[in-house]
């Protein structure tokens, strides 16, 4: 019996005793994990039509269901500076306009009629228009969000009506305080008016037009579409359904590569007062890399022991150890195709907001001068490895990640690569990556809390005086105080 | 250990699995396929296992649910659940500890420790602030000590090294859960784990633990502008049942909590009939259910415990709260209804699809596409619990220069339409065949089924509900709705909550730096 065995395990331990006491009293690692069952994760076909449109198809008969999406370069990055928040109203106003044959309110009857629905978002680097419906509707609803792609109907009543829900999210944006400490620290690390961080105003989207919302569609609906299907379907008769659609299209115009100048970040220590809350929230940032990068599997090691839920540095020192924060995560950040962030972040109790931010620090120091441990280094990388499966146990994860891959010009075989790589992953990588990467003197530090209550101040973390940062918003109309 | 946050997804989410009875031609199908895959066994000790075998991928996800949340705190101890939840990711007398013989001894000396002080502090005349100081050092030291013995997240780090994901548990007004997914092959780890959390839990590092939670009640409502309404309105809502109280506790309480009382909690409500554990994923019951058996036999058998006698009193006045602060408005409003058991539950969830399911629901099309008043409204019920009576709750964002009275206003149109005009068949018809499509579309997701397959383990007595149901909901009708909204949607029954913004006093008021 298991049972039993584990006990005379643990008897075992005990009786052997001596400084290895505890490495032979761990009844858990008496139980075998017997080899994993055999698994390919099933690929989707993929399917390059002449025009350089990529298709991808992936059959799943679980339930009876079609989905599918057209992946569209370009998002808000791409706006222009005057018309932030451009991107929020047109995928918007897109699909709540409708069609030139099918007013949006139409469209969200018959949908909804249907259990259906076509929805169309917008990213900082695209936009996109998917679906999803019941098997039997696979025509009628592809058919409308085909419709949809070439054929919007921009109307001036639904680009207000998105106008005023911007608007309520601008007014508001204040309101969060973590909303407010993730916003300004990302300021702090691209500045703030970089792509990736500058913020939509009531003036901004006042500015934008319907001329607008036709121009971008137009320019965009040109560029390399990435059709994804999932779903209960026959492939090859899906196939000659999405070829009928996308094949007599013109060769694709890829957009210019994406270039920004993302400006230094700002050293120092920044602070925003709150007067109506009773927890500092702790932003500590700098600039990351992007994937392309050789260093990130090393640096994604280095994250595991720095910020893993758990099991993570900061959460046994700053959680478990000091009872400081509920909330506590850090990571160096990598984008696909620009560089993401390093960001430590800490939420605790206003008056021990100088104890917390000091152990954050510290942490993020130790990283380049506590040596990392084999055993935090296998720790992290069983982490990771032995979940990896995760990223691809279903059949629509599996799409998603090739989708991504397509998108940002990767090779299909990424993950597998990455995973090797991580399995490589060395005492001495994790160590150079981190004295390469984290440089404890060029983060910027931002508390957002209630000012009178911390105490002891900010002074004393001796990063001299804190910055004050003004977060209030632009009114252009003065009239309207709320 | 996320608590369930008061906007919850997971209630949503069985508001929909609830409302997604709806199934026709689906149905039989369905409820037979899973009739096949599903085996469920009650434990000598009251536990009851459930195992649904979907082999898509090698991988599986559990949740064990416990029939006790936040609303079986006893008086002056709200929060104790959730503290209790906490604990049972500190590991067993087996695991993350040192010497756990000594360790026991250590543990000991803290609760006596803090008992000492807090009789101290508790004193309402003649308290001495000098031994206070002293009780409080010797209740640090006491600590101290018996951190000595402690190998800390060693519970979570072994299931994490072994490829443990969503690692999580949350803690609700009804119930505790916890879950995550792993690989197949560790499945047998996972029992070793689970089984032992549940029978062994060692009150490790407590009161650290405390004020984690504490930082926790900072981040969700003292620090959040709807944290803190939604707080204040359902205190204001109820007058003599737990679901007014806090959740996560009221700060004086939930600060004195001591282990002891968790550990009473988990002794009375942690026992195998208030417990069932779903897992769902590839697995073969043949198989596996022996060896569950066996791990899960540990859990302690023992009584169902007691049902709570308390029954809200019938509302007979309208009450209200305002907030006036400086923050942005928000309206919210609520009435009294029965629990999940109640004939008409099916009926309320018709009501909240129609009114606040998507582009085409009335209170979309009303506050938000036609008036302009409003960025969003919805109407959502049960709230904040189903297992006793909750509430029918309305909330609504208002535009910039609008008000919380537009938005009662506006709200009470709504209602008053559903009072006296019968919905349209396509309404009607439209809830029922997204429901059957919502629920068709979660079963495809391990986790989420196992949570909704041990929950129904729970509520009903029999997982195969999650199907049947559906008969009741394919049985409303536009006479149920209106007869329902009419008897509920009443002015005595209504409590309201509002946020009123005062204007910025003169410094901070940009809420910029000082």
């Amino acid at each position: 019996m298991k049972v039993q065995l584990i006990f005379a395990g643990f008897l075992i331990g005990i009786l052997a005793g001596g400084a290895n006491l505890r490495a032979q009293s761990k009844p858990w690692e008496r139980i075998a994990a017997p080899p994993l069952h055999a698994f390919n994760p099933h690929q989707p076909q993929r399917i390059e039509l002449k025009n350089g449109i990529v298709l991808f198809l992936q059959e799943d008969r679980e339930l009876p269901f079609v989905s599918g999406s057209v992946l569209i370069p370009g998002g808000s990055r791409d706006e222009t500076t005057a018309k932030t928040g451009m991107i929020g109203l047109y995928s918007g106003t897109w699909r709540t306009s409708g069609s030139e044959t099918m007013n949006g309110d139409a469209m969200d009857d018959l949908l909804a009629a249907k259990a259906a629905t076509i929805e169309t978002r917008g990213d900082n680097d695209s936009t996109s228009l998917s679906w999803d419906s019941l098997k039997g509707d696979t025509d009628d609803v592809y058919g409308l969000a085909v419709d949809l792609l070439f054929h919007p109907r921009f109307s001036a009543e639904k680009l207000q009506l998105a106008q005023q829900q911007a608007a309520t999210g601008i007014v508001r944006r204040n309101d969060s305080e973590s909303g407010i400490a993730f916003r300004e620290s990302a300021k702090l690390v691209y500045g703030a008016d970089g792509p990736y961080t500058r913020q939509a105003e009531l003036a901004t989207i006042g500015a934008v037009t319907l001329a607008d919302l036709n121009a971008w569609h137009d320019r965009t609906l040109r560029g390399k579409l990435i059709v994804s299907v999932s779903g209960d379907f026959d492939a090859a008769a899906m196939e000659a359904k999405l070829r009928a659609t996308f094949e007599p299209l013109a060769a694709v115009k890829p957009l210019p590569a994406h270039k920004e100048a993302i400006a230094e970040t700002k050293p120092g220590l920044y602070f925003i007062n709150k007067a109506d809350v009773n927890q500092s929230n702790i932003q500590i940032v700098g600039l990351g890399t992007d994937r392309h990068n050789p260093d990130v599997p090393a640096l994604a090691v280095m994250n595991e022991i720095l910020g893993g839920a758990f099991s993570g540095r900061l959460f046994q020192k700053i959680r478990t150890e000091k009872g400081l924060a509920y909330a506590v995560s850090g990571s160096y950040g990598y984008s696909y195709d620009h560089p993401g962030m390093f960001r430590v972040t800490a939420m605790t109790k206003s008056a021990s907001t100088v104890d917390a931010t000091k152990e954050a620090i510290a942490q993020i120091s130790a990283l380049t001068d506590r040596p990392y441990s084999e055993v935090e280094l296998k720790r992290a990388k069983d982490d990771i490895l032995n979940s990896f499966l995760f990223q691809y146990d279903t059949r629509d994860k599996v799409l998603a990640e090739r989708v991504r891959l397509e998108f940002y010009g990767y090779p299909a075989d990424y993950l597998e690569t990455y995973k090797a790589a991580i399995e490589k992953v060395t005492l001495a990588d994790v160590t150079a990556v981190a004295k390469k990467y984290i440089h404890p003197d060029k983060v910027a530090v931002l508390v957002v809390g209630n000012g009178p209550e911390i105490k002891p101040g900010l002074d004393e973390l001796n990063m001299g005086p804190a910055q004050p940062i003004d977060i209030s918003i632009p009114r252009p109309q003065q009239e309207k105080k709320q | 250990m996320q608590r369930k946050a008061i906007f919850s997804l997971r209630k949503s989410v069985l508001a929909l699995v609830l409302a997604a009875m709806g199934v026709c031609g689906v149905r039989a199908q369905d409820l037979k396929s899973f009739e096949q895959r599903i085996t469920t066994k009650v434990l000598p000790n009251g536990l009851t296992i459930l195992i649904c075998e979907r082999p898509e991928a090698p991988v599986f996800s559990f949740a064990t649910f416990i029939d006790a949340g936040d609303v079986n705190d006893p008086s002056g101890a709200s929060g104790l659940a959730h503290m209790f939840e906490h604990l049972a990711f500190k590991g067993t007398s087996q695991i993350g500890t040192k010497d756990y013989a000594a360790e026991k001894i250590a543990l000991e000396k803290v609760e006596t420790a803090n008992d000492a002080y807090e009789a101290e502090y508790l004193k309402p005349v003649g308290r001495d602030e000098q031994k206070l100081a002293e009780l409080k050092k010797a209740f640090l030291a006491a600590q101290t000590e018996a951190e000595k013995y402690v190998i800390p997240n060693e519970f979570t780090e072994v299931a994490q090294r072994n490829g443990a994901v969503g690692l999580n548990a949350y803690t609700a007004l009804d119930e505790t859960v916890y879950f995550w997914s792993m690989p197949e092959n560790r499945l047998e780890l996972w029992a070793w784990l689970e089984s032992g959390r549940l029978s062994d839990t060692v009150p490790r590092e407590f009161y650290k633990e405390r004020d984690v939670v504490n930082e926790e009640r900072r981040m969700r409502t003292d620090s959040s502008p709807t944290g803190r309404l939604f707080e204040q309105f359902l205190a204001t809502a109820y007058v003599a049942h737990n679901y007014g109280r806090s959740g996560v506790g009221w700060p004086s309480e939930v600060g004195q909590i001591t282990a002891t009382e968790a550990m009473e909690f988990h002794k009375k409500y942690y026992v195998g009939s208030n417990i069932v554990v779903a897992v769902v994923g590839d697995v073969k019951a043949a198989e596996a259910m022996p060896m569950l058996e066996r791990y899960f036999s540990k859990v302690p058998g023992g009584p169902k415990p007691e049902d709570m006698t308390t029954v809200e009193p019938k509302q007979f006045a309208e009450k209200s709260v305002i907030i006036r602060e400086q923050t942005q408005p928000f309206y919210v409003e609520g009435y009294h209804r029965p629990n999940y058991r109640d004939p008409d539950n099916s009926v309320y969830d018709a009501i909240s699809d129609i009114l606040s399911n998507g582009r085409v629901s009335r209170l979309y099309r009303s506050l938000v596409r036609d008036q302009r008043i409003a960025a969003g409204a919805a109407g959502f019920s049960p709230f904040p619990g189903e297992k006793y009576p909750g509430l029918f709750a309305f909330f609504a964002v208002p535009l910039p220069g609008h008000t919380p009275t537009e938005m009662r206003e506006a709200i009470h149109k709504e209602i008053d339409r559903l009072k006296t005009t019968d919905v349209t068949d396509a309404e009607l018809q439209m809830y029922k065949t997204r429901t059957r499509a919502d629920l068709l579309r979660g079963l495809a997701d391990n986790q989420g089924l196992a949570n909704a397959l041990a929950e129904y383990q729970t509520r009903y007595g029999d997982w195969r509900e999650l199907f049947l149901e559906l008969d009741r909901v394919d049985k409303v009708s536009k006479a149920d709705i209106r007869r329902v909204a009419n008897q509920v949607f009443v002015d005595s029954n209504r409590t309201s909550a509002e946020i009123d913004t005062q204007p910025a006093a003169i410094q901070g008021a940009k809420g910029g730096a000082q």
